[in-house]
């Protein structure tokens, strides 16, 4: 089996206010080096071996599990993962 | 963990394990007795949370028998999952309040969301589908991060909950005082309309018929939750996170749906939520209730963990889950209803004439108790009562007198103390307009939900002044119900029945136990007096941090009705020129005051006094006058007096302002908790016919449009500011608070 | 004229878009549950309440646009059907690509409930005729998640076809240009997040959403009127 790890984020540019709060409360925890944080979800799936996986996990992700107007994914494909 | 260790019958007596279950040493006697043997590991811990003050009331059903909870309205008192009262036409509504304080207090959003999730679920098994949720709040001073915290996340778990189930949520109160900070109270009611030809009961009758799972798979969440909540919050709750419940209200909204359309199929016998102590209370009170028994297979129980044993999913919390009984060869029929939904619905046992309560697991029987002595044969504790020193000293003072000077400032200072101020910060984040019902929204003094296709409406509050019962008990309980009762006639309805949360300390104190006793029977003398019997409830005790008890704060839900759409009466002026009167005299009261919280940081004294007979009267002229058509506001005098009351009147209506006249000591004129008060607006030409009606009322003033509160005493200005400068600091003062830094 | 209101699991408005649809309205009107339906040839007009479809996990409206139900809306959307999908309703339109754009979190983070005033924007559409144009009107919101958001080339795009339909006279969630509906190219789908449902009578506060479902009415009527 296969292990594929997505991560999903919001583009650059759209405004991420959960991020801000995030970061407000760090500063005022001490924390005064961090400029910027991005909040974005981070999906585990399992998928059965397939030749295919890359073009189907792309397709997931166009289709599905992140929306294009506004959110960027990335993933990593584990090979030979038992559950 | 005490999973871990599924010791012997033999171990756990002589080990004295059943003490780590929250069960004495007489408790678990008798239980050797009841069934002639020792009780296994899975059956200690049964009757270990049946037996729970949760379940069994033990402490507090002596009291609860106090009750008047008869009435030619009521059709449910007391017993099943929420008390019934009728409405006409055919229709009832169906209500109760449930306490989550001690989840709450360890993870408040999860605490308060299942809080409501459960509330809920009680409603709409009885049948009824939830059309109202109000909250009643307590917390510490919004001063430190802690009780920030559990304030906001408390409020968002209700609002993630009940705006995704889609039940609006009406109102409720928030207060702070300083008693709460370490056992803040979630106490949440919920309200549902059904046909009285649906009623459902919570029953496993008829020989045969088969016991349906439905709804979220077990896991091992809220193991022992119902003994949780009997214990005293200490520094070492904080690590029994586990104990708490997580909610899906997306499952919740199904599970409405589903449970709504399978009431009109008639292969459904009963329905049951499972609630505090799970599969094991539903599914032995059903079968108590009808004088069955039931046996059920635990292999059969949809799981969310691996090798779960018998007594983690007797005793699992897991939300969103309930127990029918179907018609045996026609569960299909219900089975297919929670498909559509995408719902598991699982046979897992069914209904025997032996009165027993059998479990098998694995081959073996795991549990065979007699199935009432879960319900019937719990212990009833007569706890010893002793009036504190305190009340003593309380009652032997010389009446407390302040002298406010400046009363512009005292003004300010009042609208800006959290527990008057706007708890539009609260409100705004709830959706109270779902439903498509709201006539009266949250902010008023009762909400107003109208009921489709009648003219009628329902008018619900909740309400209790816990400053008054801490200084005395009964007559602060006879004044929670009068509140209540008054803010549902100020809004034009006509009081019904009421719903109680109990929220005391740890009743193995006397002084404790004396305050419930008193409360009690001041509520119950209330209840008989204004003719508005206790239809269900709820009882939270031990609510108690580093041993220092909260306020006794039993909340009253109560449920009122508008004879006509016509009847609903706001809570604000309306008009330039309308006169402005108070009804009731007013005396110098102030123990107990929002003054003197201000002035003196602590409550001391006498709380103040009530006249039953007064109250109802004045009620019930008010009310008349209002179905007359003859009043154009009511609003009820509570925390901070005249000056609040007319101020907050002031705050929706957009330009108007208002001159009034006091007399006498300005202090008490203005600040005073005098009870059985109310603050009316009245057309200049029916004024004649007002006063005709209503004894006891003085025209104290105008509304005008300077857009300005003027309060004069001869001819000096005691208050003279705009109305949008007072409001700008009553609505601001609570996210202020939030926002400084703790 | 007959509606159909359709429901996904979680949709919590469905009745109260019945109920304006047929107790305001006066007009026919059906729940339709989303798996039970295969065509809304018979419809007249399509509405998709505001609610939480599938418990707004992943993100809102998502995974209700992964249904068949909503192949059939993009086929009645092609059709011409009048289409109008309030709050989660604009949610789903949104994520199955029937409007232009996203709707983020309110920037203040939270779920947020009270009547906000509106601008008509547009009063030609087949939803908005009965309004005036620039007409002030008083609709609640319910969201925690009404941020509108497009990118720059879609915003001028909306703009120079006008498909902007309502703004929020005081701009309660961050949305771009105080956004709070717009309408695809061809007219016949509006999304929003207000709720005109929960103001079509006066015991509610309001009845200024009455005139979005007149309108569809009066429009209906002489499409009918013309087409016969």
């Amino acid at each position: 089996m296969k292990k594929v790890k997505i991560h999903i984020t919001l583009k650059e540019g759209v405004l991420d206010p959960q991020g801000k709060a995030v970061q407000g409360s760090l500063n005022t925890l001490g924390y005064q080096s961090v400029e910027e944080v991005r909040i974005g979800k981070y999906l585990e799936l399992i998928l059965a071996d397939d030749a295919n996986v890359e073009e189907q996990v792309e397709e997931m992700c166009k289709k599905l599990l992140a929306n294009p107007v506004i959110e960027n994914y990335q993933y990593t494909v584990e090979e030979g993962v038992t559950q | 963990m005490l999973q871990a260790l599924e010791v012997t019958p033999e171990v756990i007596e002589a080990e004295k394990h059943y003490r780590e279950m929250g069960l004495t040493d007489e408790e678990y006697q008798s239980i050797v007795r009841i069934l002639g043997r020792r009780p296994n590991f899975t059956e200690t811990g049964i009757f270990s949370v049946m037996w729970s003050e949760h379940c069994s009331y033990k402490t507090s059903k002596p009291l609860l028998r106090k009750f008047p909870t008869e009435g030619p309205q009521v059709i449910q008192g007391p017993g099943e999952g929420a008390g019934i009262v009728d409405i006409g036409d055919g229709q009832a509504v169906a209500f109760k309040v449930e306490s989550h304080n001690h989840p709450s207090a360890v993870e408040p959003y999860q605490g308060a969301a299942t809080g409501v999730g459960g509330i809920i679920r009680d409603i709409f098994s009885m049948g009824a589908r939830p059309i109202a949720v109000l909250n009643s709040l307590r917390f510490g001073q919004l001063t430190t991060g802690r009780v920030k915290y559990l304030f906001d996340e408390v409020v968002h778990g209700i609002a993630g909950y009940g705006n995704c189930v889609g039940v609006p949520t009406v109102g409720g109160e928030v207060q702070f005082d300083d008693c709460y900070e370490g056992n803040p109270l979630v106490n949440a009611m919920c309200v549902g309309l059904i046909d009285q030809k649906d009623i459902q009961k919570g029953i496993a009758a008829g020989l045969g018929n088969t016991v349906l799972y439905v709804g979220s798979k077990t896991g091992r969440d809220g193991i022992h939750g119902a003994t949780f909540a009997s214990e005293d919050l200490t520094e070492d709750s904080e690590s029994k996170r586990s104990n708490v419940q997580v909610g899906d209200p997306f499952m919740e909204k199904l599970l409405i749906e589903a449970c709504l359309e399978a009431i009109n199929c008639d292969a459904l016998v009963g329905m049951q939520d499972m609630g505090a102590a799970g599969l094991t209370s539903s599914a032995s009170e059903m079968a108590s209730k009808a004088g069955m028994g039931m046996e059920m297979n635990l292999d059969r129980i949809p799981q969310r963990e691996d090798n779960m044993t018998a007594y983690e999913m007797m005793l699992s919390e897991s939300q969103e889950r309930m127990l029918l009984v179907v018609e045996k060869g026609r569960e299909q029929e219900i089975i297919s209803i929670f498909e559509k939904y995408d719902l598991e619905a699982v046979a897992v046992g069914k209904v025997t004439d032996d009165k027993q309560f059998r479990l098998l697991h694995n081959g073996d029987v795991v549990c065979d108790i007699p199935v009432d002595s879960l319900a019937e044969d719990a212990p009833v504790y007569h706890k010893p009562s002793k009036v504190p020193a305190y009340y003593e000293k309380f009652q032997a003072m010389p009446t407390y007198q302040p002298k406010v000077t400046d009363h512009e400032l005292m003004l300010e200072t009042l609208l800006a103390q959290p527990t008057i101020a706007s708890k539009e910060y609260v409100y705004d984040q709830y959706d109270s307009m779902v439903q498509a019902n709201t006539a009266v929204a949250p902010g008023s003094d009762a909400a107003v939900i109208r009921i489709r296709d009648y003219d009628k409406a329902l008018a619900i509050t909740t309400d209790c002044n816990s400053r008054y019962i801490y200084l005395d008990p009964e007559v602060g309980g006879q004044i929670a119900v009068a509140e209540a009762a008054r803010n549902i006639v100020c809004s034009g309805a006509k009081p019904l029945a009421l719903t109680d949360g109990l929220n005391f300390g740890n009743p193995d104190k006397p002084e404790n136990f004396w305050q419930m006793e008193k409360s009690v029977d001041g509520m119950s003398s209330a209840s008989l007096v204004l003719n508005t019997p206790v239809i269900s409830g709820n009882v939270s005790l031990y609510n108690e941090s580093n041993g220092q008890a909260i306020f006794p704060t039993p909340i009253v839900g109560m449920v009122g009705l508008h004879a006509s759409v016509a009847h609903i009466t706001p809570s604000f002026f309306r008009a330039e020129g309308d006169a402005i009167y108070l009804i009731g005299e007013t005396n110098p009261e102030f123990g107990g005051s929002e003054l003197q919280n201000v002035l003196e940081g602590e409550y001391f004294g006498k709380a103040p006094a009530l006249d039953l007979q007064v109250e109802k009267e004045r009620q019930d002229q008010l009310l008349a006058a209002i179905q007359a058509g003859i009043v154009q506001s009511a609003h009820d005098l509570a925390e901070g007096g005249l000056a609040v009351a007319v101020a907050e009147s002031l705050f929706s209506s957009q330009g108007l302002g208002a001159i009034i006249e006091v007399s006498g000591d300005a202090t008490t004129a203005l600040y005073s908790e005098t009870q059985s008060r109310f603050l009316v607006t009245v057309k200049p030409g029916d004024q004649a016919a007002f006063e005709e009606k209503v004894e006891n009322a003085m025209m104290i003033g105008r509304v005008n449009a300077t857009g300005k509160l003027q309060v004069k005493q001869n001819n000096d200005d005691l208050i003279h500011l705009a109305v949008t400068d007072l409001e700008a600091r009553w609505k601001g003062a609570i996210p202020c608070l939030l926002k400084s830094k703790a | 004229m007959k509606f159909a209101v359709i429901v996904f699991p979680g949709s919590n408005c469905d009745r109260d878009m019945y109920h304006a649809a047929k107790d305001a309205l006066g007009q026919e009107a059906e729940l339709v549950w989303y798996q039970d339906a295969t065509t809304l040839e018979n419809y007249d007009a399509i509405l998709l309440p505001g609610g939480f479809s599938y418990g707004d996990y992943l993100r809102c409206g998502a995974i209700a646009s992964t249904s068949a139900m909503v192949k059939e809306l993009r086929v009645q959307a092609e059709k011409g059907t009048p289409i109008l999908g309030v709050c989660n309703g604009f949610q789903i339109l949104l994520e199955a690509g029937l409007l232009p754009g996203a709707l983020l979190r309110n920037k203040n983070l939270k779920f947020m409930c009270h009547h906000e005033g509106l601008i008509v924007k547009n009063n030609r559409t087949l939803f908005t005729t009965d309004y005036e144009q620039e007409e002030e009107i008083s609709i609640p919101i319910a969201h925690g998640e009404g941020n509108y958001f497009c990118d720059p080339q879609t915003l001028e795009q909306l703009k120079a076809n006008n498909q902007i339909v309502f703004t929020y006279s005081n701009n309660p969630n961050g949305s771009i240009e105080d956004i709070a509906g717009i309408i695809n190219e061809q007219g016949n789908v509006l999304g929003m997040m207000p709720h005109p449902e929960r103001a079509t009578e006066d015991i509610l506060g309001s009845a200024d959403g009455l005139k979005l479902f007149t309108s569809m009415l009066k429009n209906w009527r002489e499409s009918y009127v013309a087409g016969a």
